[in-house]
């Protein structure tokens, strides 16, 4: 399984950075959102999988079991996932004001503020 | 209530505030300045708290830590939560003359607290996951603020600005997701304890993970492209604010994780810091030199100061340590002063452009003074503020045993004569805007803004200015609280203790 979730990392991972380094600014912005996916799929695999082991106390218990899951790397991602909806929708929206003010969605004609 | 959750409160409540009277403006401004004022007295009283040497813990819920999470207060995070609030107060004031009533309208105030709120949260939690959200916050609203008003430069700069420091964020995230799986703990001090006992390559592996993330947003070498291109588009209140406070939350990261958790290899991962902040010194002053472009010349100036800092951490003796921490206090306020004189006289002269400025000297020789003390502070002229920060690192080079043999006295010799470039270019603004008498159509007058507004925009860039002074006069009160800051960056064991302490 493990090695299953890091090829498809791996995948997300180029992925993104072949839609980052293409010069649409909306293609731009699918690879950010792309990279988060990755991130916490990464997350997800180097907390540790365990299959079938629910992070539920026992009844009566005070302490998880031993052999339950990590419920913590899934907070982590719910954070993450929380965290990187809300800049998506900021940058989609971004993008469409930049768009209007520029009127050009290709990064190669946004250089009008770089230092040369 | 202590101050430490008043630090964070402050700014959160004032930026809600903001947000409930959007559509009164004189409101809006009285509890934009009236909130940086509590800040600064809440974080005066944080100073005097752990001034003396305590470290004061907060557990969030009471959890212990490192189950719950904590916010922690040592000498460092309360010089830069004091200096963030100077740099606030300054900028709250400067813009009821500087931004415009639309953008205040459209929230300006409030996410300038909410910048202050994610700032001020970043310096003081102990918790590194914590503090990815943190930079979160910052973010978002620097996104905002960096695109309030939507002009055409502004929005260019914007999506270069958004875009890398995304990047930057996801690679931040993907180190703490390594981290937690390897060490099953995010406390740092925890994490101080725990990092030891993983496999030392996977461990340098993380570091440079982390490298990346804050080393992009603290613009060093190779990954500071991204501040050039955007810090000189948005208003000057917002430039100033960015270049004060936001690359330094970076630097102060890689701080915080490189003298508390990743100093198993220092020879590797310092060794780099070192070659890196050798670079970024040279390539920002280098790229300074050719810009006449009175923000864009500052910009380049943030990136080779960013590598002065490096140096220090890099250097990781007590002298250095130090040295850096003084050069954080005085850079944040003199590279912030310097914006907002730059803000000044683009209102009295109508330009950016140096090139198109000019007489300045005679036609406003106030504004010439108080550009004259942080820029001399910049270069590093004594008795100025920036002599002593630069005279600690380069001596700590010089002078203290470091593991990096000839390499040290050579990145100390490049600092120098990094200081010597970074004189002239401010001479050259000196120069063009100052002495060059005003180009034909061009000349500078006090009255393109009205009086009420030009003390506005003075009183602000003058206190700054008192300030640098004061470090240069009185160097010897600043640079104690360095040195006390240092010893605890460098005896992480008391960090871990406080935290860990009556838990473990």
């Amino acid at each position: 399984m493990e090695f299953l979730l890091a090829i498809t990392i791996g995948v997300l991972y180029a992925a993104s950075f072949y839609l980052l380094l293409r010069r649409g600014v909306v293609r731009v912005v699918l690879g950010v959102a792309l990279l988060s996916q990755a991130v916490n799929l990464l997350i997800f695999t180097a907390g540790g999988l365990r299959e079938g082991a629910v992070p539920f106390i026992a009844e009566g218990g005070k302490v998880l079991g031993a052999a339950s899951a990590d419920p913590l790397p899934q907070a982590l991602i719910l954070t993450a996932i929380v965290i990187s909806f809300g800049v998506l929708a900021f940058t989609l929206a971004m993008v469409h004001r930049a768009d209007q003010a520029t009127g050009t969605d290709d990064v190669d004609d946004l250089k009008g503020t770089d230092a040369t | 209530m202590n101050a430490v959750t008043l630090a964070l409160l402050t700014p959160l409540v004032t930026a809600v505030l903001c947000l409930l009277f959007l559509r009164s403006l004189p409101l809006q401004r009285f509890f934009g300045v009236a909130g940086m004022v509590v800040l600064l007295g809440v974080s005066f009283r944080l100073m005097a708290e752990v001034g003396g040497g305590h470290i004061e813990v907060v557990r969030f819920g009471n959890w212990p830590a490192p189950f719950g999470i904590v916010l922690v207060v040592d000498l460092l995070a309360a010089i830069m939560v004091l200096v963030s609030a100077i740099i606030g107060l300054a900028v709250a004031v400067y813009s009821l003359a500087d931004v415009d009533a639309r953008r205040v309208r459209y929230g300006y105030y409030a996410f300038l607290h909410f910048m202050m709120f994610g700032v001020c949260g970043a310096f003081l939690t102990g918790d590194i996951f914590n503090m990815f959200v943190w930079f979160e916050v910052m973010l978002i609203s620097s996104f905002v603020l960096m695109c309030l008003g939507g002009e055409k430069p502004q929005m260019e700069g914007a999506v270069k600005y958004v875009v890398l420091n995304l990047i930057s964020s996801s690679f931040f995230l993907a180190a703490c997701g390594i981290l937690y799986g390897q060490t099953g703990t995010l406390n740092m001090a925890d994490l101080a304890v725990t990092a030891r006992e993983m496999r030392p390559e996977l461990l340098t592996m993380t570091a440079m993970l982390f490298l990346v993330a804050f080393g992009l947003k603290a613009a060093i070498f190779p990954l500071f492209f991204w501040l050039p291109a955007s810090y000189h588009t948005p208003p000057v209140a917002v430039s100033a604010v960015f270049a004060g406070l936001l690359t330094k939350v970076g630097v102060y990261a890689l701080m915080r994780v490189f003298t508390l958790i990743f100093t198993n290899d220092i020879l590797l991962t310092h060794g780099l810091l070192l070659g890196l902040a050798g670079f970024t010194m040279v390539t920002g002053v280098l790229g300074a030199m050719v810009q006449f472009d009175f923000r864009r010349l500052l910009s380049f100036h943030i990136v080779s100061q960013i590598g002065y800092m490096v140096l220090g951490l890099a250097l990781f003796t007590p002298l250095a340590i130090a040295g850096t921490v003084f050069y954080l206090f005085h850079h944040i306020v003199v590279k912030a002063n310097l914006f907002l004189v730059s803000g000044i006289t683009q209102r009295y002269g109508g330009s950016f452009d140096l090139k198109k400025l000019g007489g300045f000297y005679a036609a406003a020789p106030l504004v010439a003074l108080l550009f004259f003390i942080p820029a001399m502070s910049l270069g590093g002229i004594p008795p100025l503020s920036g002599f002593f920060a630069k005279f600690a690192i380069v001596k700590a080079g010089l002078v203290d045993e470091t593991i990096f043999g000839a390499w040290a006295p050579f990145l100390s010799a490049v600092a120098l004569a990094v200081g010597l470039l970074t004189l002239f270019s401010m001479t050259k603004i000196w120069a063009e805007v100052f002495w060059k008498p005003a180009p034909e159509g061009h000349a500078p007058h006090r009255s393109n803004v009205p009086r009420g507004e030009r003390w506005l925009l003075l009183a602000p860039v003058a206190a700054l200015a008192g300030l640098t002074l004061t470090i240069g006069l009185f160097p010897q009160f600043f640079f104690d609280f360095a040195v006390r800051s240092a010893e605890q960056l460098l005896h992480p064991e008391i960090y871990i203790n406080a935290v860990l302490g009556g838990t473990t």
